[in-house]
């Protein structure tokens, strides 16, 4: 793992899918066993470059996910290695049986490309923003579940996915993302990366709010609070050394994610640290809501996604962290509130 | 042409496919009868004098496939492929024991020759379509064999795959459908009417055939026939018995999954030994 970290966090000029589709052509130029599926969504990918680069290696199956990832697993059974998109909503909670049997329990090759993460899908509403989609695969057994956080990391990503076996879900932005990383840096998948230094607590972030996640450390520490930020791209299987070693060292977690806080990022970290180094830990992310529409900015502060909430969060539970060093239990109000859910 | 002691031989493979399938039921005393039973005509068709396969070397990558989509009859699968040679016979005696290499439904990674995993139904469609695809973007001259229940044409899935293979003219894919008639539940008609399966893929633009599934000389003529398509994939409607060749399984209306006596299935064991003057069918 080589870690090259940007100077500035700000908006790529490239959007994420045309380096997806860049890439992925790059690979199959070199790796005829790379094949592409979608389910009519190939123009709002871009895969349209593929198709004419590759008509024999690209099949769009039309509106019918399920067939795509049970047609997907055949070809893998053949020794293909095929790339399967649709929107994230669908292209998880319309085909999860498909999934799990014909592509995950069957023990074949199988990459999920899953697009407009959460509050990303902005104008297409509620129907179709998924803050599920990686929580639900994460139900599924030996699966990896990926969410790139810039081109630099989808790129890398993209190469690594090509040469391993087995299913991945890859929750992919297809807008241009917020530059987090350097040309030239290689990530390990299942190791969550350190982006700032901090002892007071740390927060730990994934895809689009790990840029928030920067800019609220930093404003933080202007404030004299030291706050550790990690990326956790890879939420299965989730670094659990990582997330124990920050615990142990700064003693106060808060997770950060553009998902439904259940079963996402803020679930699977609470579960190691439950089993391992129980601190007082906040979650950040889609607080079991369904979404709606709207510009992804607006969407960003109704979910309370921005900078200044994950700030919030880093104060309650440095709070929580000093109440319990002082012996005084958490607020009874937090568990009731907790039982509503 | 097949011969008539081509078209004998095949039955006699049925029937000892038939016997070695109720004497991995009768380990257990319950089990997939009906389903298991009245695909196993074409079972001893395909691998008796179709498929190419090699025991040897069950992933071989020129072989044919055998997609079991309606994974419950692995059963059958499973006596036809230790009678090929795949594993012992013996081997079929530990059907569903704790740590088996043969469940209930078909497993690719744990029985040698399944080339699919299936039991959740629609799914094998899609998958069968798949491998179809990959062999033929690799220029591979093998077949793909697909074999759905009736019930199973119930869901969705099977539609859109029929839908996808049709418009890839996916002429190295055919399927069969096990027309028992009933499912799960009872008569197919009473729960989900299914009407005309073949007019239903003919329409969907496959190459459709119905024959009498029983009819070891029909099947082979109806792939023959299936084999001559260069644009289309084909499917071939056979009419099957639920429980064929078991007369407790075939006397009773819900036989999807059942439990029976072992003096039950001696019987029909001893009447499948006896010969075909000895079976029921």
């Amino acid at each position: 793992m080589t870690i090259l970290l940007a100077k500035d966090n700000v908006e790529e000029k490239i959007a994420m899918r045309d380096v997806y589709c860049q890439s992925l052509i790059e690979h199959a130029e070199k790796d005829g066993r790379i094949v592409a599926l979608d389910a009519d969504l190939m123009n709002s990918l871009g895969m349209t470059s593929f198709q004419k680069r590759f008509p024999e290696r690209m099949f769009n199956c039309g509106v019918q996910e399920a067939n795509m990832i049970g047609v997907a697993a055949g070809l893998s059974a053949t020794g293909k290695v095929p790339y399967a998109h649709s929107f994230g909503t669908f292209a998880t909670r319309r085909c999860f049986d498909q999934i799990f049997l014909s592509a995950a329990y069957a023990k074949l090759n199988v990459r999920i490309v899953g697009s407009d993460p959460g509050v990303a899908a902005a104008y297409n509403g509620g129907t179709h923003m998924p803050f599920e989609d990686a929580g639900i695969m994460r139900n599924i057994p030996e699966i990896t579940v990926l969410e790139p956080t810039d081109s630099v990391m989808l790129r890398d990503l993209l190469q690594q996915s090509t040469q391993l076996y087995g299913v991945f879900y890859i929750r992919l932005l297809r807008k241009p993302a917020v530059k987090v990383y350097e040309e030239g840096s290689k990530f390990e998948i299942g190791k969550a990366i350190q982006l700032l230094e901090g002892t007071d607590a740390t927060i730990i972030a994934t895809g689009l709010v790990v840029s928030e996640s920067l800019e609220a450390a930093k404003k933080l520490a202007s404030e004299g609070v030291s706050v550790r930020v990690m990326n956790m791209f890879t939420l299965k299987p989730i670094d659990r050394e990582a997330v124990v070693k920050c615990a142990c060292e700064t003693g106060a977690i808060v997770t950060a994610e553009n998902h439904n806080i259940l079963n996402g990022l803020g679930s699977a970290v609470a579960e190691v640290l439950a089993e391992n180094a129980p601190v007082p830990m906040e979650r950040v992310g889609i607080n079991d809501l369904f979404g709606e529409v709207g510009p992804t900015d607006y969407l960003q502060q109704r979910f309370e996604l921005t900078a200044a909430d994950i700030a919030k969060k880093v104060m309650k539970v440095i709070g929580r962290k000093q109440s319990n060093a002082t012996g005084i239990l958490p607020e009874k109000t937090n568990v009731h509130q907790a039982g509503k859910r | 042409m097949i011969t008539q002691s081509r078209i004998e031989e095949l039955k006699r493979f049925a029937r000892q496919i038939r016997l070695e399938t109720m004497k991995e039921f009768r380990a257990l005393g319950f089990g997939h009868v009906g389903g298991s039973m009245s695909i196993i005509d074409l079972l001893a068709v395909l691998y008796g004098a179709v498929m190419h396969i090699d025991p040897d070397r069950p992933v071989w990558e020129d072989r044919d496939w055998l997609i079991m989509s309606k994974g419950h009859a692995g059963p059958a699968l499973y006596a036809t492929l230790a009678l090929k040679g795949f594993f012992p016979v013996s081997d079929l005696q530990t059907l569903n024991q704790p740590g088996t290499n043969f469940p209930s439904h078909c497993d690719r990674n744990k029985t040698r020759g399944v080339d699919m995993t299936t039991g959740s139904l629609g799914q094998g469609m899609s998958t069968a379509i798949g491998v179809a695809l990959g062999n033929r973007l690799d220029r591979r001259k093998s077949y793909t064999y697909l074999v759905l229940g009736d019930g199973e044409c119930n869901e969705g899935q099977v539609w859109e795959g029929a839908l996808f293979a049709a418009h890839r003219k996916l002429s190295n894919l055919i399927g069969f459908i096990d027309c028992n008639k009933k499912q799960l539940d009872g008569y197919t008609k009473d729960i989900c009417d299914l009407g005309n399966l073949a007019a239903k893929f003919s329409v969907f633009n496959w190459f459709a055939q119905e024959i009498d599934g029983s009819d070891v000389g029909q099947i082979i003529t109806a792939i023959e026939k299936a084999k001559l398509q260069q644009e289309q994939p084909s499917m071939i409607v056979l009419n099957t018995v639920k429980g064929a060749g078991c007369s407790f399984a075939e006397n009773a209306l819900m036989n999807h999954h059942m439990f029976f006596t072992r003096e039950q299935a001696d019987e029909v064991i001893a009447a499948l030994e006896a010969g075909p003057e000895g079976a029921n069918k």
